[in-house]
């Protein structure tokens, strides 16, 4: 276990030194200047030069990627191009609250989706078991805006049970959990409801019920752990997912996460912004990821670390 | 010995009481505090570097320049200068500065805190994008390459005197003093912040940054030691970021927010202008702002003047303003209608397709020819740029759209691969109420180099020179300085590297509670809110 911990952990370093590679190289290569959006409008040739020179975007691709990575390596994110002030800051100040509505996102998705996707699966092929596949297939196909704009519009304005966005009690987090929950769920429901049916058919269930165990005893006890590991998976990559931004939710919730911070960087081509966000994304979804994979075998003991 | 200039405005301006009473509002409670809301995070309130329009009116309220508005007005009055000198020939500036004007962390401001400033925001290394407003002052160019550390043309007097050398006579330099960039900063809060002045802001402003959560929110809180007496009327203001405009407007008529700073936004527009309580609430007001199509003159066939007038006359700009539910005027020339030197009754090129079907067949392009529109892709600029690919085609032009990211439209103005832009979300606004400020970079030669702003690659050396030759002038506001700008505005539009579609009104909507005259939720260089002069009822 320790040390397909350890290959996996350098396997994660390597898979970020690419990554840091890659999106360094689309920055350089991408047709807008950064320098231009900080000179602004109004600037001199002789200020946009003096800029350039200042922020060594004069320099060649290979010297301005060793001068980032070499300061990465010291703790130095870098300073935002149009902020100056320290990326790690920003992020940091940012961080809580994506990992939060991370947390609280993801659990609202396996609450909504797998109580669907289990019903769906015992009542398989009824009138219940259509409604909810063809919910999940709705949800799924809902835009984020629409949907958030409308829990807020009912529950904050209208009902006023929730604050109309913000930041900062469990009462502000309900909605964008919920709003996320709902959108995600969709997945879910359809992937355990398969996982559930397979499950079903096997013979140590049929063994179960057969020595006479509670029909919930064996859903619980023997079916569910089983179906649950491609949900496992699908919670590393959500992870992915999350962390690189749920922008349209969190501009609706007026929620401080790192997606706004993403989402204004790339229109003004910050560029040490982007980098460190699509870095800290990159290592949550490898760290992510990883943590799926160790926890697998835990409920699966057949699954077996080699 | 530099004699006294004897221009009727600068003897108003040596006029002007020697201690700052204001003529405060009589209705004015003082007291209370207001939420602002925006929805992008505030890059940074340094105010040599600050240049969002978002950030501008926040560094306002907590910066002073050596010059001044008038609250609403585009009229200039002296700020932290008490009163000035100005030389016969124009060059020399000697600024008495108030006494008693004391920083937030309580030092008293003084003459060498000015030239600290002006080095400062001259100084490549805090990489100002206004430095280049400073470009008269003597000394600038040696700041700039970096053979001296220190404007030359700046010079501390006496600690309550300063004293400014131009280089060449410049008719813009007071409003240059009356930018954020020309704001008066400590050196030991810049040197204490340690290269994160923009978070830790210092100045000598109405009001002080008290809290700032980085992506939630910023409180300012009024200082009690501001040298206007009796300003500012509020005791806080709290600017809210991350709020999408949607649900700042829910919030605004739930109660919970007093002005959102972005703005009604266009999809609830109608709604709300329909009905009279809300409609009431709305202060509409023009802005010093234009819309345009910028032409490549480089590219043929709009090398041909014919054809730019043709294309002009092809644009149909009442449509267009209806797209934006009617919220601007509609444009004949570049300036804007409140701008000094704009000309009256100047027509333009009226809407006639089949004088420009005529025009184009004249210069023998009968068939009409292809070309490529661009245009910022987010909403309402994409439905503009149909429009006026729907009024092209109709006299035989046939553009394609291409709908990009502002930063890669500005690449490709810049780069002069673009045969027409659409200057919408990137349109030009000025930083100064003066005509001179929608030329050099936007219409002149220096602005036609590779990177720069002026899209059309449009550069005539006669209309530059009358254009130097009209900030040579000494006094801003000479009406003969006005009909030279007046002139070379209408020479511009002789060659039509543009066409000028609209002006766009500005609207703010503000809660029941807040009180103050109009004209500072609209304040043309205050945008959108003059905070220092509003306040709250009840």
């Amino acid at each position: 276990m320790a040390s397909y911990t350890v290959s996996r952990l350098v396997q994660a370093v390597l898979i970020l030194l690419g990554v840091s590679f890659i999106t360094f190289f689309l920055l350089y290569v991408l047709p807008a200047d950064p320098v231009r959006q900080i000179a602004g409008r109004s600037a001199t040739p002789q200020t946009v030069a003096n800029i350039r020179e200042q922020l060594g975007l004069d320099q060649p691709f290979i010297v301005q990627y060793w001068r980032y990575m070499a300061g990465l390596f010291q703790g130095d994110m870098g300073r935002s191009y149009l902020q100056k002030t320290d990326v790690a800051t920003l992020i940091a100040a940012r961080l809580p609250a994506s990992l939060l509505l991370m947390a609280a996102g993801i659990g609202a998705e396996l609450v909504i989706g797998l109580t669907m996707g289990i019903v769906a699966a015992l009542w398989r092929g009824r009138a219940i078991d259509n409604g909810l596949m063809m919910a999940s297939f709705v949800t799924v196909s809902a835009p984020q805006f629409v949907v958030a704009l409308l829990l807020l519009y009912l529950f904050a304005v209208t009902l006023g049970w929730f604050p109309i966005g913000g930041y900062g009690t469990l009462a502000h987090l309900v909605l964008p959990a919920l709003t996320l929950g709902i959108l995600g769920s969709g997945w879910y429901a359809r992937m355990m409801r398969s996982s559930m049916i397979e499950v079903l058919r096997a013979d140590f269930v049929r063994t179960a019920r057969a020595k006479g165990l509670k029909r919930s005893r064996v859903i619980l006890r023997h079916a569910l752990p089983n179906a649950v590991l491609p949900i496992i998976a699908m919670i590393g990559i959500d992870i992915g997912i999350f962390m690189g931004g749920i922008v349209i939710v969190e501009g609706v919730f007026g929620w401080p996460g790192i997606g706004q911070l993403a989402w204004q960087a790339i229109q003004r081509v910050d560029i040490p912004i982007i980098m460190g966000v699509t870095l800290v994304s990159a290592c949550a979804i490898v760290l992510g990821n990883l943590l799926a994979d160790l926890i697998t075998p835990l409920i699966d003991p057949r699954i077996r670390i080699r | 010995m530099k004699k006294l200039l004897t221009s009727t405005a600068l003897i108003a301006a040596l006029a002007a009481p020697a201690f700052a009473q204001e003529s405060l509002d009589p209705n004015a409670t003082p007291g209370g505090g207001i939420v602002v809301t925006y929805k992008d995070d505030v890059a940074t309130l340094d105010p040599a570097i600050g240049y969002d329009w978002q950030n501008w009116s926040m560094i306002k309220s907590l910066f002073d320049g050596l010059m001044d508005y008038v609250p609403g007005t585009t009229e200039l009055r002296p700020g932290l200068a008490e009163s000035y000198m100005v030389s016969e020939d124009g060059l020399t500036f000697t600024f008495s500065l108030r006494s008693g004007v004391t920083f937030h962390n309580g030092r008293e401001m003084t003459a060498a805190d000015v030239k600290y400033s002006l080095d400062r925001v001259t100084n490549p290394e805090t990489q100002s994008p206004g430095a280049g407003f400073f470009a008269a002052i003597a000394g600038f160019d040696a700041i700039s390459d970096g053979s001296a550390s220190t404007l030359e043309g700046v010079t501390v007097i006496d600690p309550s005197t300063v004293q400014i050398q131009l280089s060449r006579p410049d008719a813009t330099f007071l409003h240059v003093m009356a930018l954020n960039f020309a704001s008066v900063v400590p050196e030991e809060a810049v040197a204490a912040a340690n290269g994160d002045f923009g978070k830790l802001p210092v100045g000598t402003g109405a009001f002080k940054l008290d809290e700032w959560t980085i992506g939630q929110r910023l409180v300012f809180a009024k200082n009690s030691d501001y040298w206007r007496d009796g300003l500012p009327y509020l005791d806080s203001v709290t600017f809210e970021v991350g709020q999408e405009p949607i649900v700042a407007l829910l919030r605004l008529q739930n109660g919970e927010v007093d002005v959102p700073g972005d703005g009604i936004p266009p999809a609830k527009f109608l709604e709300v202008m329909g009905d009279p309580e809300q409609a009431a609430r709305v202060v509409e007001g023009g802005q010093l702002q234009t819309g345009y199509i910028t032409l490549n003159v480089t590219i043929p066939p709009m090398d041909n003047v014919e054809v730019r007038k043709a294309i002009n006359m092809a644009i149909n700009k009442d449509r267009i303003t209806q797209i934006i539910n009617g919220r601007a005027v509609p444009a004949t020339q570049p300036l804007p209608p409140s701008m000094p030197g704009y000309t009256e009754g100047y027509a333009g090129y009226a809407f006639d397709p089949e004088a420009a079907k005529q025009m184009l067949a004249d210069a023998g392009l009968a068939d009409g020819f292809e070309t490529e529109l661009y245009v910022m892709n987010t909403d309402p600029n994409p439905r503009i740029a149909q429009a006026i690919q729907q009024d092209l085609a109709a006299i035989g032009v046939r553009a394609s759209i291409l709908s990009l990211a502002q930063a890669n439209v500005i690449e490709a103005g810049g780069a002069g691969t673009a045969p027409m832009i659409w200057s919408g979300g990137m349109a030009w606004i000025a930083d100064f109420p003066d005509p001179s400020n929608f030329f050099g970079p936007i219409l002149g030669c220096s602005g036609a180099e590779e990177g720069g702003w002026n899209w059309s690659k449009f550069c005539v050396e006669d209309i530059d020179a009358a254009a130097t030759a009209a900030d040579s002038m000494l006094d801003p506001s000479a009406p003969e300085r006005l009909k030279m700008w007046s002139d070379v505005y209408m020479k511009v539009m002789d060659e039509a590297p543009w066409v000028p579609v609209f002006n766009e009104q500005r609207y703010t909507m503000k809660s029941a509670r807040m009180g103050g005259d109009d004209s500072l939720y609209v304040d043309p260089v205050s945008i959108p809110v003059n905070y220092d002069y509003v306040y709250v009822t009840k």
